[in-house]
């Protein structure tokens, strides 16, 4: 045993005395946060547009000036002709071309009617959208208020109630999967290129005819990284909390031992990981597209699970963030118990044992 | 000139002697290119309501074959109390509950106003306001029929304004070609510059850059041979992703390919710049790999892949001046997708071409030839 703890301490010194990691590794759950909170957001503002108006009129700059009220649009330039859109839009900045029809003011009088066309440009197919949209409310509002008519009142009101996350914050989404990016990347990432690290420079081998048992080795590889990344979980709720309001509704006790439960996974696939790959290079490149990318895009953390076709949302099943971000939303946004959170538990804990039993086969205690 | 030559004859060697690292090189990236591409979508569709129907008359029936019908949403009932069909955004079975009260078609007919209950699961802001958005107007529509049926009233004017809408450069809204650009600059980066960021920290750390450093081969040739075999690997991966794009995927190729590729050279050299520069300031590979990692996620997130960077906060987008992907997701958008010329992302290109030149001046000035 005292052996074991000379080695923890060994491993915490490596850790410790690379400054640069250590910054990163305590920095980067820091900026992630920030990012997800402050940058990330799919709100529409400020969409520069561009208007063409060959007779400009009241109803024209009223409906312009509404436009831009809202908020959403800004109105970088009038153009001289509608051809002009075209190269408008290739140079990039503008997103919509406003065209009124000649003579809007005057139409609108006599028949009632008016054409307004909108060019959108729906390269990103969800803005084209959203703008889409916008456009045509603030529209339609425009014409409310200059006819002055009733307001269509009655009927049935739909009363909206925003469960769990009633200001629609985009970061309430997004804490959740930070923390399993967090906790994958450090755990699994760094335990696999530790003890690769170790096998590339024959020190392994070292290690090996050392009286320490392979188990003690591995154990003594991981303890450290549990610490960290335990620290990383808890700075990111912390952060999540103080800085943006996302609120621990459920027991903080089993968010922490769920936390704890998705480190230890992620570091018995980082030490399956190791076991495969004889180079840091290696192991780099598995965990980066075996880890990264997946969990990014796979597991529910930006993109919803429900609207990827059928064998994606298989594959996504595979994928141990995706259950560690339901226990989390669930326990920290809903505030719900053990009794909704149970499965996806259960699911972790098999993950956990297969990739242990896969690295004991795997595992040599012979170099080649 | 020969100098050069026998490095990078070295390099290649290297690179394709290596059979784990060739799969990982070259097959990995392109099956995550295809199915990332699928998986990075935004779309709603296959919202689970649950109808918590107190009323059970023809009215909310009506109303209810309204969402039924709808491609959007998957209707299921609940004949619980609304606190129990509650468990269900709980437990994850429903993404919302509709609930129609008691009397509900009596109020409507009798006093002209009823209230209908929506419960979202807003964890997902987006998902969110869209559901709230096409659930408003399904009501709405629905709305404006019992209206006229039980005021007689006549319709209030909503057309007097005829908009026209008109979906330039992606008129099926397809959201496929919109990401594969975007995950190709991802993964063409990856490639190119953890290879290089690797390569030059695993020499210093099998200590097999002392043999290179006493013999007469020079600073800037090292470098360039370190250099061109990645950026040549990373040119043919965008290529590669580019076909797929283009045969699997009905990626348009609207603009020149000549500047696309032009554009990519440039931006490479940057991408690979940085990965040269962080090896020279780092001692190992766990390190250069960390500190690569860090930059990358936080550049990726900033880019405006995911979400539109115009929308982000003014100080994010002046970040935004020194992150290279910002720049080339832009162009290659730009280019693939709207057909612009290389004149119109001149000004994105000559920022890249200065970046190189600070970051390979950097490279070198950090690089030294003693231990």
């Amino acid at each position: 045993m005292k052996r074991f703890f000379a080695f923890v301490k060994k491993e915490f010194f490596h850790i410790f005395r690379d400054f640069r990691t250590l910054l990163i590794l305590f920095g980067m759950p820091i900026v992630q946060i920030l990012l997800f909170g402050y940058v990330i957001t799919t709100d529409l503002k400020d969409v520069q547009i561009a208007i063409y108006d060959p007779t400009p009129s009241e109803v024209t700059q009223g409906l312009v000036h509404k436009l831009e009220s809202s908020g959403y649009f800004i109105v970088d330039q009038y153009l001289s002709s509608p051809d002009e859109a075209e190269s408008a839009f290739k140079t990039g900045d503008i997103r919509e071309v406003i065209i009124f029809e000649a003579g809007l003011a005057e139409k609108l009088q006599r028949d009632g009617k008016g054409d307004i066309q909108l060019l959108i440009d729906a390269s990103d197919p969800n803005m084209g959208n959203l703008i889409n949209q916008y456009t045509r409310g603030t529209i339609l509002k425009y014409q409310q208020q200059i006819n002055e008519g009733p307001a269509v009142s009655g009927g049935i009101e739909v009363e909206s109630r925003m469960m769990f996350n009633t200001g629609l914050d985009s970061v309430y989404m997004f804490v959740p999967g930070t923390m399993a990016l967090i906790l994958m990347l450090i755990s699994a990432m760094m335990t696999s290129i530790s003890i690769a690290r170790e096998k590339e420079m024959g020190t392994m081998e070292v290690l090996l005819v050392s009286p320490l048992r392979p188990l003690q080795i591995i154990l003594g590889k991981v303890t450290p990284y549990v610490a960290l990344s335990f620290i990383n979980a808890v700075t990111i709720i912390v952060l999540g909390n103080t800085v943006f309001g996302v609120p621990v509704k459920g027991s903080l006790l089993l968010l922490m031992a769920e936390s704890l439960l998705f480190i230890l996974l992620a570091l018995s696939l980082g030490i399956l990981i190791s076991t495969i790959s004889k180079t840091q290079q290696v192991a780099m490149f598995i965990s980066l597209f075996a880890l990264m990318l997946p969990t990014i895009l796979l597991s529910g953390f930006i993109f919803p699970i429900e609207s990827m076709p059928e064998i994606l949302q298989w594959l996504s099943v595979l994928m141990p963030p995706r259950w560690f971000i339901v226990i989390i939303k669930n326990i920290m946004l809903k505030g719900a118990g053990m009794p909704f959170v149970w499965k996806e538990t259960l699911i972790l804990l098999a993950m956990i044992t297969f990739f242990i039993v896969m690295s004991v086969r795997k595992f040599k205690v012979r170099l080649e | 000139m020969r100098t050069i030559s026998y490095i990078l004859r070295k390099e290649f060697t290297q690179i394709f002697r290596n059979k784990t690292m060739l799969p990982i090189i070259f097959i990995v990236p392109v099956v995550q290119l295809v199915v990332l591409v699928f998986a990075a979508n935004m779309e709603l569709k296959n919202i689970d309501v649950t109808v918590v129907d107190r009323d059970k008359s023809s009215t909310s029936q009506r109303l209810i074959a309204k969402f039924s019908g709808s491609p959007y949403y998957n209707v299921t009932f609940s004949e619980a109390s609304i606190d129990k069909s509650v468990d269900d955004l709980y437990a994850d079975q429903s993404d919302m509950i509709l609930h129609i009260p008691q009397n509900f078609e009596r109020d409507l007919y009798n006093h002209k106003h009823t209230d209908l209950q929506v419960l979202i699961n807003a964890i997902n802001n987006t998902s969110a306001s869209l559901m709230n958005g096409y659930t408003q107007s399904i009501v709405m529509d629905f709305n404006k029929n019992i209206l006229l049926k039980i005021s007689q009233r006549q319709p209030p004017m909503t057309d007097q304004f005829k908009m026209e809408s008109s979906f330039w450069y992606n008129p099926e809204l397809n959201y496929k070609i919109y990401m594969l650009p975007g995950i190709l600059v991802v993964l063409v980066t990856v490639i190119g510059m953890f290879l290089t960021a690797m390569n030059l920290v695993r020499e210093k750390e099998i200590g097999t850059i002392e043999q290179i450093n006493v013999t007469p081969i020079r600073k800037h040739h090292l470098l360039i041979g370190k250099l061109v075999p990645f950026w040549v690997v990373a040119i043919f991966e965008l290529a590669f992703g580019l076909s797929i794009g283009y045969f699997f995927f009905d990626l348009p190729i609207e603009g020149s390919l000549v500047s696309l590729f032009g554009f990519g050279c440039i931006y490479l050299l940057v991408a690979l710049g940085i990965g040269l520069f962080l090896s020279t300031i780092t001692d190992n590979q766990q390190q250069v790999m960390f500190l690569a990692y860090f930059f990358m996620l936080t550049f990726i997130l900033m880019s405006g892949i995911f979400t539109p960077a115009d929308s982000m906060p003014e100080w994010a987008q002046t970040i935004n001046y020194i992150n290279p992907f910002y720049y080339f997701i832009r162009a290659i958008r730009m280019i693939l997708l709207k057909g612009s010329a290389f004149i119109h992302v001149l000004p994105e290109a000559l920022s890249l071409l200065s970046y190189a030149l600070i970051i390979f001046s950097l490279a070198l000035w950090r690089y030294r030839k003693t231990v």
